[in-house]
């Protein structure tokens, strides 16, 4: 039995003349995540990607289970293919569904040809094999306005197409196909999510995470390369670039006034993840800041930041309350990951008491106190760059 | 290198590593097995047994192999509480227990069992009174260690147990003997325990190898059942690699109790002596707790960064306890640590492969962190 996965497009579906390169994309990305699987063929018909293996010993439900997972797909259904004879679709067809059947009450069959060779049309195609359904399983009626279970056949140029179940995929864009941006990824539980978010509109991620050892451990990073891999399932490989700041935030604490702490530190290190995005051809920043969350994320402290910024600051968790932000990270499977308990190593650096409500001129006046720039340039200089793959 | 972290884990001794080897290339029979293969694996452990019960002035059947500690003890209280449970409800232990012990109890209350549990006083010293005086004819199972895994403190376990048994001979006391085993001298009969939960991996044996002592006549549930192993109180085909490791070790160390204790205190006594004269730095273990853990707080600074701090030049201690991976410990408060010593403390453990040279490193790189780390604001 030969089994094969229809893709079925997403937004792409709409797009207008530039609809192929979004295509191009999502081949390419669902080629390279198979790719550990075996050898496939990919054949494209109707806003839908085929993908049948090559290989009979490929495990599907893993395949699914990455495919699932690929932005730019809003539906997914494995069917069986069999030769385009009516007796073969009734038999092996309805085997490979009775599943599903079993446990219905209701259904209805649809049938879509494709390849107008095939001698039966499309409702005799429907009427005959419900009728044969019927008999195999007295147990269902037809109901073709809400069933439980609808049986598709598809005949193609190639063969003919037998599913009933539809599973969700990960709707949005294909990864590439909206640009690059670096996410700050701190180990907390929202950056992954907010990285989720941007990867689902199809934004290529790449991210930068700020260390301080002897105040950070290596765990607080491998931890942090674990969330990556984790995201990557979504977001495909992800450039990591790890910046030590141990040296900046000792001479911020030595040179700046407690209070700022937070805020300066913020602002240094959306200096240095900017000039890793001009070195890297990176458009714009992600963080995951939801408002009023925390001290450093008011408003106000968010316009002292920014000022920094000349690029694209984007914050797709603003407007969320921490459950909901929990809700996505326990979807992708973050959430366990993010609550180990490393990242609090840097409480030495958090002031008691954090400016709530920054001025702007008073937080450059207090920054001005030691001339940064130095030690910006030697961070970005000494910043590691390496691929992270998906776990 | 200078591993400072013995009570973490210690490198496997080359007897051990040895008698790993054999039994994985030579001995792999099953010990259940009735041909000679299996014979010669049942010999292997039985051997190891017999060690560990010379140690411990026991009889080899009372010795049964686990795990790990951990299992040893979750054995014992539960078991206890599953033989006992329905006639008596009330059970005694410290505040100062290895979560090993600690959260099996938890588990028990939330059972609805009845837990007292002692703590220190204002001077942190546990008295042998205040135990006592919890016990009565209502409590099945009284629990207590023998050295404190946090601050090397050492409980009044004996005395207790001692006048525990004489009122209550049916009520069971179990020692978590993980930190004094083969570094204090102890005998069952002087501890007056019913159980002793023991680890290898504290030992120069391996990791995933622990002991119970289980006095003859004392009926404990079995925990984990099965096909019968260990006289059908722990099932499963027993680890012959790393029992016989376990064993060898065993053997090899019972033989220096006395001179790695003298050695031990001679570290700990030097390594006081180098930090009486530093600023900020406060020994939090007694002058009476085991030579092989000392506890040092180090004001201002957070005991992870200083672990790092030393850890990039190559030394090795731990902040709090290992096995709470840096979650702030109950332990340290409940011995009336100072409250800026409590996120500041590290603890530094020995065995007999430390030298004076390794204290010299660590006080000297401590003096470094202190001017060159950043601090703890107040």
């Amino acid at each position: 039995m030969r089994e094969i996965i229809l893709a079925k497009y997403g937004e792409i579906a709409l797009k207008g003349l530039n609809k192929h390169t979004f295509e191009d994309m999502l081949v390419k990305n669902v080629k390279r995540r198979l790719k550990k699987f075996g050898q496939f063929e990919y054949f494209r018909a109707q806003s839908t990607l085929y993908i049948q293996p090559e290989d009979e010993n490929i495990d599907m439900d893993l395949v699914m289970e990455a495919m699932e997972k690929i932005f730019g797909i809003a539906k997914l259904c494995r069917a069986v293919e069999v030769e385009k004879d009516f007796g073969k679709i009734a038999e092996k067809g309805i085997e490979y569904v009775s599943e599903a059947l079993e446990d219905a009450d209701t259904f209805k069959v649809e049938a879509k040809r494709a390849d107008k060779r095939f001698p039966m049309k499309s409702p005799e195609i429907c009427s005959r094999l419900g009728e044969i359904i019927l008999e195999r399983f007295p147990h269902l009626t037809v109901d073709v306005k809400n069933p439980n279970v609808t049986v598709t056949v598809e005949i193609r140029e190639k063969g003919a197409y037998i599913h009933a179940v539809k599973v969700d995929g990960a709707g949005g864009m294909p990864v590439g196909s909206s640009g690059r941006a670096m996410l700050l990824l701190s180990g907390g539980i929202d950056s992954p999510v907010a990285g989720y978010m941007m990867a689902k509109r199809g934004v290529h991620l790449c991210a930068v995470h700020f260390e301080s050892p002897p105040y950070t451990s290596e765990r607080a990073r491998m931890k942090v390369e674990k969330l990556a891999s984790i995201m990557a399932r979504y977001c495909g490989q992800i450039k990591f670039f790890c910046v030590p700041f141990t040296e900046i935030q000792e001479k911020i604490r030595e040179n700046c006034s407690e209070e700022y702490f937070t805020i300066i530190m913020r602002r240094l290190m959306m200096r240095v993840a900017q000039r890793l995005c001009g070195e890297n051809d990176i458009s714009a920043l992600v963080t995951g800041e939801s408002i009023a969350q925390v001290a450093s994320q008011t408003m106000a402290a968010m316009v002292c930041t920014d000022a920094v910024c000349k690029m694209p600051v984007f914050r797709p968790v603003i407007g969320m309350d921490k459950k909901e932000i929990i809700e996505i990270s326990r979807k992708i499977g973050t959430f366990e990951t993010s609550i180990e308990p490393y990242e609090d190593c840097c409480t030495v650096f958090t002031p008691k008491h954090p400016k709530t409500k920054p001025i702007l001129e008073n937080v450059e006046a207090e920054e001005e106190k030691y001339d940064f720039s130095e030690l910006v340039d030697k961070a970005v200089h000494e910043t590691r760059i390496y691929n992270i793959d998906a776990c | 290198m200078h591993y400072l972290d013995n009570a973490a884990t210690t490198k496997p001794s080359v007897a051990c590593v040895k008698a790993v080897n054999h039994a994985l290339c030579e001995n792999f029979g099953n010990p259940s097995s009735l041909y000679r293969l299996g014979i010669d694996a049942e010999k292997a452990i039985n051997e190891a047994r017999e060690n560990i019960a010379a140690v411990l002035g026991c009889d080899m059947g009372e010795i049964y192999f686990t795990s790990c500690a951990t299992e040893s003890s979750n054995t014992v209280i539960f078991g206890a509480a599953e033989n006992f449970g329905k006639r008596k409800k009330k059970a005694v232990t410290t505040t100062v227990e290895h979560p090993s012990v600690a959260h099996c109890f938890d588990k028990l209350e939330k059972a609805g069992f009845e837990v007292v549990r002692i703590s220190p006083d204002e001077k942190g010293e546990i008295k042998a009174e205040e135990i006592i005086s919890a016990v009565d004819e209502n409590t099945f199972l009284v629990s207590c260690m023998l050295v404190n895994n946090e601050t090397g403190y050492i409980l009044p376990v004996s005395e207790a147990f001692k006048r525990i048994k004489k009122k209550y001979p049916e009520c069971i006391t179990h020692c978590d003997g993980v930190q004094g085993f083969l570094k204090i001298p102890f005998k069952v009969k002087s501890l007056y325990a019913d159980c002793i939960s023991l680890s290898g991996h504290k030992v120069h044996a391996s990791k995933g190898v622990g002991a119970l002592y289980v006095k003859k006549g004392v009926r404990i549930a079995p925990y984990i059942i099965g096909g019968g192993q260990e006289k059908n109180f722990r099932s499963g085909t027993e680890c012959v690699p790393l029992i016989s490791g376990f064993g060898a070790t065993v053997k090899e160390l019972s033989l220096t109790i006395d001179e790695r204790y003298k050695q031990a205190l001679e570290l700990k006594k030097y390594l006081a002596e180098k930090l009486e004269s530093c600023k900020g730095i406060k020994l939090n273990s007694k002058e009476n707790s085991s030579p092989y853990i000392v506890s040092v707080g180090v004001e201002n600074i957070k005991a992870e960064t200083l672990l790092h701090y030393l850890e990039a030049r190559e030394i090795y201690v731990s902040s709090g306890s290992a096995c709470s991976k840096g979650k702030r410990s109950s332990v340290l408060e409940s011995f009336r640590i100072p409250g800026k010593y409590l996120d500041s403390t590290i603890r530094v453990s020995f065995c007999e492969f430390n030298t004076k040279e390794d204290i010299d490193a660590l006080v000297t790189e401590i003096k470094k962190a202190q001017n060159n780390l950043a601090k703890i604001k107040k």
